[in-house]
């Protein structure tokens, strides 16, 4: 995988958040309680919520703005809806967050 | 022939010992029996209750003189034994040699005398022998001083049996707790308040320095400079082995005399038993296993097998009223869980040691009737994996194959305290129940079971399911959340009840279904544990919900809200200034006046949060809490410092109680009013709480509500001075703090437990007022600090961007 080095693990709180930013909006990066690590839009389907702000738990967010869940792994949403949201493949290595940028970057090509 | 068997001491061990003999052979051995004290073996262990008067020393003699004559034992009472002389197989006393073929060491132990000056002044005692009791009893005239030195049980049970025979008693303990070999801190607190309760002085911590006295024992003075007027001194910290005979003898020491498992000394014709020895480098002090020494020292001599192998001992404290049970092995220690419960309105602790599915140890105080259960599970090594749940209910919550609390709730006596604030025992309920009461409100009216705090309230519709079987059906009391089958006032109760310090070891133990919860129950879970433990639990703010994560309001389009406090509702023009300032610095949309007069600055990016943050502290501006389950604003209107009409100093006391008040968290919001006069220009009586000034004092009015619910305050009191405003209002959200469930409004909480338990709590109890009032400002000293300085530190700011930009990165 064509992986960018975004950030350390560190960087993220346990059970907490942070964005990256990219031309198509921002990617939120989750870390959970066990150091599992989740790349999915940072963009509730719903009213346009930031998940990062949500509070995570188990390996599912909650949007902060009218409590939606979804689950991190698939980006599908809990419940009635099952609305989904894009994921992006991303892994630690040695501490450092890879993110697979492939469908993220600008392409000058195009 | 009969063997020539010499003892000495004539203590509970070697008493056993020859009851041993006798009965399982009455004449093999010709025994003399030699004893320091000029008598025969009477129950030491009841010392106490003769100290107290409960007892005479005659009720405690064991063996009397009729004994000793029908066993044709020579008892050399009173007389010392000098000398073993080993080679020659004789023992030497003042009246001579007497020979033997078998000897018993039996001299159990000597008190430890601390070497400070005055210890050797008439009126110091220990606490070994009938003859201390007696000087401690001949002391004890009417308002006589006693310091007893040492808080361990034998000083404890001096203490208490002083203190009945009507002396003025203190304790002084060099430890940090009483009994610290058998208690644990907690339990050692609840010993202390028993004690001081009865009247007994306890100083913990202090090291005695002298005696102090002029032919006789005067005082008592401590490192720390305390002096305590004493008219008897009991020294009882500790004792230890008595060997100085077997030192002579040479025979081999350690701590004590060393035996091997027959109980048998260094020399093969002399055994020992008792406190005096050491047995794979233990000392004992306690009753059970020198009776199992001494069956093994009775089969040694008859030439049978047996081994001493010693085993957990218990120990029960014997002074009247304060129950308290300790086996096994209570220190924290890797691998080692504890499971406690405690009731501290009832004085209840109990504590379980567990290490692999083994208990192995317990402590209980106020509560001791399980005590033999637990230590037989201890003794027995049981596994206690199945029972866990319920094993700190005792043996009977643990009948049948399904361990459920109902079963719990069913093995209940009758009498059992069912709602702790009314009184009301199980026995009640269950004939309110049989009497008709089918409901749970009806239980209510008739019994005022769970009318007060609720907290029992499943208990009680626990007692009615097990009385009505299957014809009651349990009203919808509302899990707290998908993750748990309890409601939030069982949790609550639970985190209190288990000491339960971290939102895992609350899921963990009360067995939440989710890993890692959902988000309604961790901001929940994280308030309950701050409001309980402020000094032992680390706020999570990864529990918190977004705007008390990152304190400000989101706001729909993911931008945020920034309100700065304004104590009071009052400003000032710099303050203005640099709020326009900040306004205009980070392109704030829209400044607002908000309804609990502050500024809002709305649509403020959450990049720029600590920045602008940063330029607010700089202006002497902390963070209004406009965001938090908290403590918002208190609203004031101008009072006699501007109004012809105030009758009250309203902005100056809304100062007061915001700067009381502020960065409290709390269930839901919590917002004030202090108006300065009837008129209520501050709109102070639809307030959590609202004071109302008159000419004569203040009105305080609390549960009013002006949301989705609009209410009036109800009348709570009306007091003379603005302190006790502070201490009353202080104090009612304390108890609201402690007691609601996580997102009720203050009216929501008021309508559940009543108007009149909270008067009851805050405004008649002054003691329970002021123990409220400190609890808060214990939290207060942990809490209360401005959220803006810390997060705007330098340091602190990158993490309020984002982790990376790609915008700028090209696709290969």
């Amino acid at each position: 995988m064509n992986g960018i080095d975004i950030g350390a693990l560190a960087d993220i709180p346990v059970q907490g958040a942070r964005v990256v930013k990219t031309v198509f909006g921002c990617v939120a990066i989750f870390r959970t309680a066990d150091d599992q690590i989740f790349a999915l839009d940072d963009r509730c389907p719903h009213k346009g919520g930031p998940l990062s702000e949500g509070i995570v738990h188990g390996t599912q967010v909650t949007c902060p703005l009218h409590n939606w869940v979804f689950d991190m792994a698939t980006g599908i949403a809990q419940g009635a809806d099952d609305r989904r949201i894009n994921t992006y493949p991303v892994r630690v290595d040695a501490g450092r967050i890879m993110l697979d940028a492939a469908q993220l970057l600008r392409r000058s090509a195009a | 022939m009969a063997q020539k068997l010499v003892v000495i001491g004539a203590g509970m061990a070697s008493g056993r010992v020859l009851e041993k003999l006798f009965e399982a052979a009455p004449d093999a051995f010709e025994v003399t029996l030699f004893n320091g004290e000029a008598r025969g073996n009477y129950n030491r262990i009841m010392l106490s209750p003769v100290l107290s008067g409960d007892k005479t020393y005659e009720d405690i003699v064991t063996h009397d003189d009729e004994w000793y004559a029908a066993n044709n034992v020579t008892c050399r009472f009173g007389e010392h034994i000098t000398k073993i002389d080993r080679e020659r197989k004789v023992v030497i006393s003042k009246s001579g040699e007497t020979p033997y073929d078998t000897l018993l060491i039996a001299t159990g132990s000597a008190p430890f005398i601390i070497p400070v000056s005055g210890k050797d002044l008439p009126g110091v005692v220990t606490y070994r022998d009938l003859e201390d009791t007696n000087a401690m009893i001949a002391a004890a005239k009417p308002g006589a001083k006693a310091v007893v030195i040492g808080g361990g049980l034998l000083g404890l049970e001096a203490a208490a049996g002083m203190q009945l025979r009507g002396m003025e008693v203190t304790v002084i303990h060099i430890m940090g707790h009483l009994m610290e070999r058998q208690l644990d801190p907690a339990a050692g607190y609840l010993l202390q308040k028993a004690l001081e309760a009865r009247g007994i002085t306890i100083h913990c911590k202090g090291a005695t320095k002298a005696i102090l006295g002029h032919g006789k024992v005067e005082a008592v003075a401590l490192e720390d400079g305390t002096v305590y007027g004493a008219d008897i001194v009991c020294m009882a910290v500790g004792i230890r082995p008595e060997v100085r005979i077997a030192t002579d003898a040479h025979l081999d020491i350690g701590r004590g005399i060393t035996v091997n498992d027959q109980m048998q000394t260094s020399d093969p014709a002399i055994y020992a038993v008792g406190e005096c020895v050491e047995h794979n480098k233990q000392l004992f002090g306690l009753v059970a296993p020198l009776y199992d020494q001494a069956n093994v020292v009775a089969a040694s001599l008859l030439g049978r097998a047996d081994a001493f192998r010693p085993v957990q001992t218990a120990t029960k404290l014997k002074v009247t009223g304060c129950d308290l049970f300790s086996a096994g092995d209570f220190a924290d220690g890797a691998g080692r869980e504890d499971i406690v419960f405690r009731d501290p309105s009832r004085g209840i602790y109990k504590r379980l040691v567990i290490l692999e599915s083994r208990l192995i140890g317990a402590v209980l105080y106020g509560d001791t009737a399980d005590g033999n259960w637990f230590f037989g599970l201890i003794k027995d090594a049981t596994d206690i994996a199945e029972m866990r749940d319920t094993l700190i209910f005792g043996p009977a919550f643990q009948g049948g194959a399904k361990l459920d609390p109902m079963a719990a709730v069913a093995a209940l006596p009758l009498d059992a305290e069912i709602c702790g604030c009314n009184g009301v025992c199980k026995g009640k309920i269950v004939d309110a129940v049989i009497g008709g009461a089918n409901t749970l409100d009806l239980v209510r009216a008739e019994t005022k079971a769970s009318s007060s705090c609720g907290t029992c309230t499943g208990l009680v519709e626990q007692v009615m399911a097990v009385t009505l079987g299957d014809a009651f059906v349990l009203p919808t009391s509302a899990p707290m959340c998908k993750c748990t089958e309890h409601t939030h006032e069982d949790v609550r109760r639970l985190i209190k009840a288990s000491g339960l310090k971290s939102i895992p070891a609350v899921m963990q133990e009360l067995g939440w279904k989710s890993p890692g919860g959902c988000h309604s129950c961790r901001p929940a879970l994280n308030y309950y544990l701050l409001a309980d433990w402020p000094l032992d639990y680390k706020d999570d703010r990864q529990s918190r919900f977004v705007n008390e994560r990152n304190h400000a309001n989101i706001q729909k389009d993911g931008t945020y809200s920034v309100v700065p406090r304004m104590w009071g509702g009052v400003t000032t023009p710099g303050e203005l200034r640099a709020i326009a300032d900040a306004a205009d610095k980070y392109n704030v949309p829209m400044v607002k006046v908000t309804g609990g007069q502050r500024i809002d600055l709305l649509g403020v990016k959450k990049v720029d949060l600590p920045l602008m943050w940063a330029d607010l502290n700089a202006a002497g501006m902390v963070s209004g809490h406009a965001y938090s389950k908290g403590l918002r604003t208190v609203k004031t209107c101008v009072g006699t410092e501007f109004c012809r009409f105030g009758t009250q100093d309203s902005t100056g006391l809304g100062i007061k109680l915001e700067k009381l008040l502020w960065g409290s968290w709390s269930p839901a919001k919590v917002k004030l009013g202090v108006s300065g006069c009837p008129r209520n220009c501050a709109e102070a009586t639809c307030k959590d709480v609202g004071v109302v000034c008159v000419d004569s004092g203040y009105e305080i009015s609390v549960a009013g509500a002006a949301g989705m619910d609009v209410r009036e305050t109800e009348f709570l009191c009306k007091v003379a001075t603005e302190a006790e405003v502070m201490e009353i209002t202080a104090a009612f959200v304390q108890l609201y703090r402690e007691n609601a469930r996580y997102l009720h409004r203050i009216y929501k909480w008021v309508g559940c437990v009543g108007l009149d338990w909270c008067r009851a709590q805050v405004v008649d109890d002054l003691a329970n007022r002021r123990a409220l009032y400190d609890r808060f400002m214990i939290s207060q000293s942990v809490y209360q600090s401005d959220p803006w300085a810390e997060h705007a530190t330098t340091d602190n700011r990158p993490k309020w961007d984002a982790l990376a930009d790609l915008t700028l990165e090209a696709a290969e």
